[in-house]
C-alpha cells in the first residue's frame, strides 16, 4: 500500500476510552518500577523477616538454611522471575511495552528487523513455562505456611495488619498460579474427548472436565490476578520494610 | 416496509480508500446521515449517488458472511457492523485490508488464507463415522470456533504478517482457529502439533492478543486456540519429561 495512505490511517475510534497507548505505557512505567524495586530488594537486603511476618521475596528461607549471609533472596527469587517472565500474560504485556512487537496493536514497526517470535533464543524459554509453574506452586506452599505462622503470636492466635496483608497477597498469589494456562492445559486442556468412550451415556461431566472448567473461567481474569498479585507482593514487602525501619508499628487487631 | 430517512441537514464526511495495491489516496464523500447507519450503508450511498464505481465486498449485511471487513481510522472492522454516530464528531478514513495485497479500492486479495487452509493435513480423522452421539457439554469447547466468519480482520491486524510479513512462516490466527477446530475435536484421533512447529509456525506468534480484541464474533482466539495449541506443541517439542512419559507408556514391541 502507498506510504500517504498508511499516514492517512488515524488511531481514532469510538471503542476505546483510553488511546491504544496508555496500557503499554502504564505496563512500561508499573513494570519498570516494580523490577528496580525488586532488584534493589534481591540484591541488597539481607533479611525480610519482621518477628513472624516474612516477605515473599525471602520465602522460602533458603539463604537462612543453607547459612549464606549474602543476597539470600537471589536463591528463591529466580523462580518466581522466571515463572512471571514466560507468563502467557506477561509475555503479551512486555511484547508491547518493552519490545514494540507491536507496541499497539496495528502500529507500525520496523520491518527490516529480523523477527524470530518464540522459537529462537531468547523467548523460546517462555515453552518450558510449564516447568517454572512447578517450581512456583512449591514456593506458593512456603507461602501458605508463612501465612499461618502471620497469625501466630508468640503461640498465640492473634491478627494483625501485616496477617491480612500476607493473607490477602498470598489469596491473590493462589489466583494467579492457578488461573495459569500450563496449569489449564495441564488439568484437561491436553485431552480432545473428556469422557470418551462412554459418550453420550456420560451424562454428568467428568470431575476432570469439571475442574478444567472452573480453571478456564480463573483463566479469563488471569491478566487481572497478574496485575493485583504483583501489587500484593510489592505491598507486603514495603509494609514489613517499614516495621523492619521502625517507621511504622504493626498495629494488632485481634489479641 | 418503512423506510428510514435522512435526518435533514445532518451529513458525514467519508474518507475512503480509491486505488490499488500500487497507487491511491483517500477521497472525501459527504453522506447524508440516517438513523442508525453503518459504514455500510454509506458506502452504499456513495456507490448509488456519487461513485458507481467503488468496489467493495459485502453480501449479508448481518455480520455472519465476513465479506465486508475492512479498516475503519485504522482498526481492523466489518463495515456492516460499525455505526457512524459511535464515531461522534471523528474523522472516518474507510480503507481496505492491507495486511494484503489490495485488488481495487475496499477489496482485497484474501486467497492465501485459502490457499494455507487447503494445506492443513491432516483434516478431520474421526475415531468412528458420524454422526457421533456426544454430550453438549463436550462439544462447547469446538463450538466456540465454528462461529469464525473467516473476516480475516485477525489475519488483518496480526503484527507477524501485517508488519513482518512472514506469510511463509505463520499462518496467522485464523488458521489456528480452523486447526484448533480440528485438533480439539473429542472425536478427532489425528495429531497437528508437527504441522503446528513447523510450516504453521505457531512459534511465531508472542500473544499480544491482538487478534482476539478484533474479532467480531468474539472467539477468544488467544486464550483458547493458539494458546491451548502452543502448550500441545510444548508438550510434543519442548517437555522432556512429557517425552519420557510418552515413551513409557508406548506399548513395547514383543519379540518374535
Amino acid at each position: 500500500m502507498p506510504s500517504s495512505v498508511r499516514a492517512a490511517s488515524a488511531t481514532a475510534s469510538p471503542t476505546r476510552y483510553w488511546p491504544p497507548w496508555a496500557q503499554s505505557v502504564t505496563t512500561l512505567v508499573v513494570f519498570s518500577a516494580f523490577v528496580l524495586y525488586s532488584f534493589g530488594v534481591v540484591v541488597f537486603e539481607r533479611t525480610g523477616q519482621y518477628h513472624n511476618y516474612l516477605s515473599p521475596f525471602f520465602s522460602p528461607p533458603l539463604g537462612q538454611w543453607l547459612g549464606i549471609p549474602f543476597a539470600p533472596a537471589v536463591l528463591v527469587a529466580w523462580i518466581p522471575l522466571l515463572f512471571r517472565g514466560t507468563c502467557y500474560y506477561y509475555r503479551r504485556e512486555y511484547y508491547h511495552a518493552f519490545a514494540a512487537d507491536p507496541f499497539t496493536c496495528g502500529a507500525p514497526e520496523r520491518p527490516e528487523r529480523a523477527y524470530t517470535g518464540e522459537r529462537a533464543w531468547p523467548w523460546v524459554v517462555s515453552n518450558w513455562h510449564r516447568y517454572w509453574w512447578y517450581l512456583a506452586a512449591i514456593v506458593l506452599l512456603f507461602l501458605w505456611k508463612d501465612t499461618v505462622s502471620a497469625f501466630i503470636f508468640q503461640g498465640q492466635f492473634g491478627v494483625g495488619v501485616g496477617s491480612v496483608i500476607m493473607l490477602g497477597n498470598v489469596v491473590l498469589l493462589t489466583a494467579y498460579t492457578l488461573s495459569c494456562h500450563a496449569f489449564r492445559h495441564l488439568i484437561g486442556g491436553s485431552r480432545d474427548c473428556f469422557a470418551c468412550p462412554r459418550g453420550i451415556e456420560a451424562v454428568r461431566p467428568p470431575v476432570r472436565f469439571r475442574w478444567w472448567q472452573r480453571i478456564s473461567r480463573w483463566n479469563r481474569h488471569h491478566g487481572r490476578w497478574a496485575w493485583a498479585s504483583m501489587m500484593s507482593v510489592w505491598a507486603t514487602d514495603v509494609y514489613i520494610r517499614l516495621l523492619l525501619a521502625h517507621i511504622i508499628p504493626d498495629v494488632r487487631l485481634l489479641k | 416496509m418503512m423506510e428510514r430517512s435522512a435526518v435533514p441537514g445532518k451529513e458525514r464526511v467519508l474518507y475512503v480508500y480509491r486505488g490499488d495495491d500500487y497507487q491511491g489516496e483517500e477521497v472525501a464523500y459527504r453522506v447524508p446521515v440516517v438513523p442508525g447507519m453503518v459504514v455500510l450503508d454509506a458506502l452504499h450511498f456513495i456507490q448509488a449517488h456519487e461513485a458507481p464505481d467503488l468496489a467493495v465486498r459485502w453480501n449479508c449485511k448481518a455480520a455472519h458472511c465476513g465479506s465486508c471487513s475492512g479498516e475503519i481510522n485504522g482498526e481492523p472492522r466489518l463495515f456492516c457492523k460499525t455505526r457512524l454516530d459511535a464515531y461522534g464528531s471523528l474523522d472516518i478514513h474507510v480503507h481496505p485490508l492491507r495486511t494484503f495485497p489490495i485488488i481495487r479500492d475496499l477489496v482485497s486479495d484474501v486467497s492465501w488464507n485459502y490457499e494455507r487452509a487447503e494445506e492443513l493435513v491432516p483434516g478431520f480423522r474421526p475415531a468412528e463415522p458420524p454422526p457421533f452421539h456426544l454430550q453438549q457439554w463436550e462439544v462447547d469447547r469446538v463450538e466456540e470456533f465454528h462461529r469464525c466468519i473467516e473476516c480475516f480482520l485477525c489475519q488483518d491486524v496480526c503484527h507477524v504478517l501485517r508488519e513482518h510479513g512472514l506469510f511463509g512462516q505463520y499462518w496467522g490466527p485464523q488458521l489456528m482457529v480452523r486447526i484448533a477446530e480440528l485438533e480439539m475435536h473429542p472425536m478427532d484421533t489425528a495429531s497437528r502439533t508437527d504441522l503446528l512447529h513447523s510450516a504453521a509456525g505457531v512459534g511465531l506468534c508472542n500473544v499480544t492478543h491482538c487478534c482476539t480484541d478484533v474479532c467480531p464474533e468474539g472467539i477468544e482466539i488467544t486464550h483458547d486456540a493458539i494458546i491451548p495449541l502452543k502448550e500441545r506443541v510444548a508438550d510434543q517439542h519442548y517437555d522432556p519429561i512429557a517425552a519420557w512419559l510418552r515413551r513409557l507408556r508406548r506399548p513395547q514391541p514383543t519379540s518374535p
